[in-house]
């Protein structure tokens, strides 16, 4: 093979002679998909009420509403499960690490607390543990996302305190292991209860729910930005 | 030997083979049946030998304060002054409050963990961690739901904040393993911090609603919330 005097050992490198497309920059804010996680499923049928109630079979149901409610308002919308089968907590996480721009909401149903209310979880702060080289421990991937997690939060339970008596108005924080390897903002939504005494008290509480839930995403939006590094705080 | 005793010897041993082939199922059902009686299960010999932390009589009484259920609000924790004689060692002080939490309160409806669940073991590492494992009941019998696991965790971490004030962080082990979950939601791969002032990040913190102490429970619940009990803040 015979180099040229550009090719020679030591010479600079120059731009191949060929036309070259400019890649797209780098999107480091906007949302640009919604991954809602139906818990449980399968051989876990979650909190298990009177009358054959399972926890796994409502919040898939719910997510279907939600899931409408979001792509009403122009929303990309991705699900951890349709069907009733049950991914382990890290194969929900892949599915939203995997997105660049996405928000995760796991979706539950309690045995405990006031029936017809509903409460939103954020993990409490969670130790940075990026690596030398800015990659981020799996098991913390959420901890550069707890704030904006809690602002997300904070403007679905307001929306949720409006419709429904009795709830918090504000995001409470909880260890919720679904939450922690995902890596974007992510919440739990929980409602009060399997324990009522007819499955409809419960089915009716789902359209507001997944109504309460758009809207807090539609005004949390603006302030979705991302961490500008993996390990960063936003 | 002649043919005669030869078949005699045949036909003899042949009722040996017999009468052992109908007496030894027999025999085998009964060393099962004696063995289960006289040795316990494995779970049944550690919480025998881990249950007795008896009171010493020489040891002061004193109003420990746990941490049950509110009768207003379920969701709740609310501090209960209970007369106990509790050990200056602090390994002996924290298992004899957490038997005591396990045993629960007056009015059953404000237990916080189940009532078939048993503290197996508890140690401390010279770092202020606490050890606490529970038998597999508090995993299966306690109610699914973030809100339950929540209440069930907080009523432990208080309840040792409270009483054991060198406790400084917990882990909770599940018949002697780390568990994912406690029952389904709640992440215990996690520190849990006990004493806030005393405990250092990597850790997560818990953060119920704190109610005020019921009436007739003022003695030693009379003393402002620790800081920790107050709703997490964020």
């Amino acid at each position: 093979m015979v180099l040229t005097g550009a090719q020679q050992p030591g010479a600079p490198i120059q731009a191949p002679p060929y036309p070259t497309v400019a890649p797209p920059p780098v999107q480091r804010t906007g949302l640009n998909v919604v991954v809602l996680d139906p818990a449980h499923g399968g051989t876990d049928p979650g909190a298990r009420g009177a009358q054959g109630i399972r926890e796994s079979d409502l919040v898939l149901d719910l997510t279907f509403l939600v899931r409408r409610a979001l792509e009403a308002q122009g929303f990309q919308v991705l699900q951890t499960r349709s069907g009733n089968e049950n991914p382990s907590f890290d194969d929900r996480s892949t599915l939203a690490n995997a997105q660049r721009g996405a928000v995760f909401v796991t979706l539950h149903i309690s045995s405990t607390g006031l029936p017809g209310t509903v409460r939103v979880y954020a993990l409490p702060d969670l130790p940075s543990r990026a690596s030398a080289g800015g990659v981020l421990s799996w098991d913390y991937a959420q901890a550069s996302y707890v704030s904006l997690s809690r602002k997300f939060g904070d403007a679905v339970q307001g929306q949720l305190a409006q419709r429904f008596k009795g709830s918090p108005s504000n995001v409470q924080t909880a260890s919720v292991r679904q939450l922690r390897t995902t890596a974007s903002p992510a919440i739990a939504v929980e409602l009060s209860s399997v324990s009522v005494q007819n499955r409809s008290d419960l089915d009716k509480m789902m359209p507001g729910v997944a109504d309460a839930i758009a809207r807090g995403l539609a005004a949390f939006r603006p302030s979705y930005v991302l961490p500008a590094e993996a390990g960063a705080q936003p | 030997m002649n043919g005669r005793w030869r078949t005699r010897l045949l036909a003899g041993l042949a009722a040996v083979v017999v009468i052992a082939a109908i007496y030894f199922p027999k025999l085998k059902r009964k060393v099962r049946t004696s063995a289960e009686i006289s040795q316990p299960s494995e779970e049944q010999a550690r919480r025998e030998l881990t249950t007795a932390a008896p009171a010493n009589p020489a040891d002061p009484k004193v109003k420990a304060r746990m941490f049950w259920a509110s009768d207003e609000d379920e969701s709740a924790l609310s501090p209960i002054a209970v007369d106990l004689a509790l050990s200056t060692d602090p390994v002996l002080r924290a298992k004899q409050v957490l038997n005591t939490l396990l045993a629960g309160p007056v009015n059953s409806d404000l237990r916080t963990l189940p009532a078939d669940a048993a503290l197996l073991a508890f140690y401390l590492l010279p770092d202020g961690t606490g050890v606490a494992d529970f038998s597999e009941a508090l995993g299966t019998s306690t109610p699914s739901g973030i809100q339950s696991e929540q209440r069930a965790v907080d009523s432990i971490a208080r309840t040792l904040e409270a009483n054991v004030p060198e406790i400084k962080r917990l882990k909770i082990l599940i018949h002697g393993q780390e568990v994912d979950t406690l029952a389904g939601h709640l992440d215990l791969t996690q520190l849990f911090i006990v004493n806030t002032r005393a405990a250092q990040p990597p850790t997560l913190s818990y953060g119920l609603p704190l109610k005020p102490a019921a009436a007739g429970a003022k003695s030693a619940a009379g003393a402002p919330a620790p800081a920790a009990a107050k709703p997490a803040k964020r």
